[in-house]
């Protein structure tokens, strides 16, 4: 059962930050038809906030994001983006919504072919008729705010792991969208560069009135900057609330997910028999 | 037999996706030429590297036509007509189906392997969450790329095995056919119909390779076996229509 003791998706204290952006009901999402990634969440991405998404690995956190990003179709319920049901749009439509949204994936998904400033330049080239001079500005500040200004005309592979995230959310925020989706921002980041994108999310948030939502296995760090905090695991929401209200949740999957605790119900196994069974233990032991 | 019935549905559904796909290519062809740069850079990926070979391959057939030729026709007294020989062979058969296989070869199996390897890295993806369609901006221009470079490296492969290399250097340099021969009975027995239909089989394998070798690449498992079976099944698949459809398109062209 989800921990209710915080605030229902359906009721957001957040209704003073504003309305949802995004309101999930009823979603169901699987791979297969037996094994069900969501099975019927509720959850709301309230306007102007940074949201967390966290939970086990495999519980489908990034494919919660490309379900509300429209790459994937869910098997039922609803994904509404500022009163739109995503999954009832055509393609332009759907297109046209996704101009209003940026998304930084997990490896960072830079055109290989093209330099860093072209994979800044490519959805202005692409979405807007603004003047070379003024796309090669906007590209420099936005590479400015990430800190690779200076790494403008390196290629795609003359950059490290955490450069390459750092290129690729300059890329995500060029068309300066309302809401912007972080999978995985902080991994393979030094310490200099993960205080830094704390800072620059936190910022970009507030200052250009955006709405965020961080997929994130960083416990301490996502903590820090999100307003609102979801605990996914086993298909369901199992905690949601303000980061005080969650990390003091009873909820028994959240409490061993934040404490990173051994025994609890979330399993650290993949489900399997029994070792000695495995191993033929028992049946060694019969022949003996 | 369910098994049986299983892989012919399984079979007729991925011929029917690749149709789907291929219609799919065909719309998109306009918005090619919104971005000329895009495409000629695919030209130049799938055209301009690929001469090497082309032209070395044409220049070695050339070669051993002209040396298997002179052979059998000094049999019958008739060594000069080794230049129609050569070229009615080049371009009936030899020119478009060697560069058709050459061509699945090293640019097929390039751009199945490139755009798959976009797919796992999530490249086609972050495009689409761009509101970019990768189908036009990536699969098209490599489309119209292979269709538009596959004639043309036919057209050297062509030039190279029978003027260059093959009749000439073989027969008229080093085996001493009479030139004026040599050129003569080319000119008077090598049609416009010919070349015509040797560029028509080109444009069909060059749609066929492309077709094939872009699909398999968009569809590729997002990982390194996808991307590898991806390359594989493009260079066979490619392969066999080239040899099958030249089969077709000779009974029909050649009657």
């Amino acid at each position: 059962m989800p921990d209710r003791s915080t605030s229902a998706p359906d009721s957001p204290t957040g209704s003073a930050v504003g309305a949802p952006l995004v309101r999930i009901r009823g979603l169901r999402f699987g791979y297969t038809r037996r094994r069900l990634v969501y099975d019927g969440i509720d959850l709301d991405i309230v306007r102007g906030q940074v949201t967390a998404i966290m939970g086990p690995s495999g519980t489908g956190k990034t494919t919660l994001l490309r379900l509300i990003g429209g790459q994937w179709r869910p098997n039922a319920g609803t994904i509404v983006f500022d009163g739109v049901d995503i999954h009832r749009q055509s393609r332009r439509g759907l297109y046209a919504l996704r101009k209003r949204m940026g998304m930084l994936f997990q490896n960072g998904a830079l055109l290989s072919d093209l330099s860093v400033f072209e994979n800044v330049a490519f959805p202005l080239r692409e979405h807007t008729r603004l003047p070379e001079s003024m796309i090669r500005d906007l590209v420099l500040l936005k590479l400015d705010a990430v800190g690779l200004r200076g790494a403008r005309d390196l290629s795609v592979s003359a950059l490290s792991g955490g450069m390459g995230r750092r290129v690729a959310l300059a890329r995500a925020i060029a068309l300066d969208p309302e809401m912007v989706m972080y999978d995985e921002p902080f991994t393979g980041q030094d310490p200099i560069s993960m205080a830094v994108l704390m800072r620059l999310i936190r910022t970009l948030n507030d200052a250009l009135g955006l709405t965020s939502i961080i997929v994130s296995h960083d416990v301490a760090e996502v903590m820090s900057i999100a307003d609102r905090v979801y605990i996914v695991s086993g298909g369901k929401v199992v905690s949601h609330g303000t980061p005080a209200e969650v990390r003091s949740s009873t909820e028994a999957h959240a409490r061993q997910f934040l404490r990173g605790e051994h025994d609890g119900p979330l399993p650290f196994h993949y489900p399997a028999p029994p070792l000695d069974e495995d191993l033929g233990l028992s049946r060694r032991a019969a022949a003996a | 037999m369910n098994h049986l019935f299983g892989t012919l549905a399984g079979i007729l559904a991925g011929l029917g996706r690749a149709t789907l796909f291929l219609f799919q290519l065909v719309t998109a062809l306009p918005y090619v030429l919104l971005r000329p740069g895009i495409f000629l850079r695919q030209l130049y990926m799938v055209g301009v590297l690929s001469l090497v070979i082309i032209v070395v391959s044409g220049s070695f057939v050339g070669m051993v036509l002209g040396l298997q030729g002179y052979r059998t026709l000094s049999e019958f007294g008739a060594t000069s007509s080794l230049g129609v020989f050569v070229a009615l062979t080049v371009i009936r058969e030899l020119g478009p189906v060697v560069t058709g296989l050459l061509f699945a070869g090293r640019a097929g199996s390039a751009l199945a392997a490139e755009i798959g390897l976009m797919r796992a890295t999530d490249q086609l993806s972050g495009m689409e969450m761009m509101a970019v369609d990768p189908l036009r901006y990536v699969a098209a221009p490599r489309f119209l790329a292979g269709f538009i470079a596959m004639p043309l490296l036919t057209a050297i492969f062509s030039v190279m095995a029978i003027g260059v290399a093959g009749g000439y250097l073989i027969g008229v340099t080093l085996l001493g056919v009479d030139p004026g021969a040599f050129w003569s009975q080319i000119h008077a027995d090598v049609h416009p119909d010919d070349i015509l239909q040797s560029m028509i089989k080109a444009l069909v394998f060059g749609v066929t390779i492309s077709w094939i070798a872009v699909y398999q690449g968009y569809h590729a498992a997002p990982n390194s076996e996808g991307v590898s079976r991806a390359t594989t099944t493009t260079v066979v698949a490619s392969s066999l229509a080239v040899l099958g459809l030249d089969f077709v398109l000779t009974a029909f062209m050649f009657r």
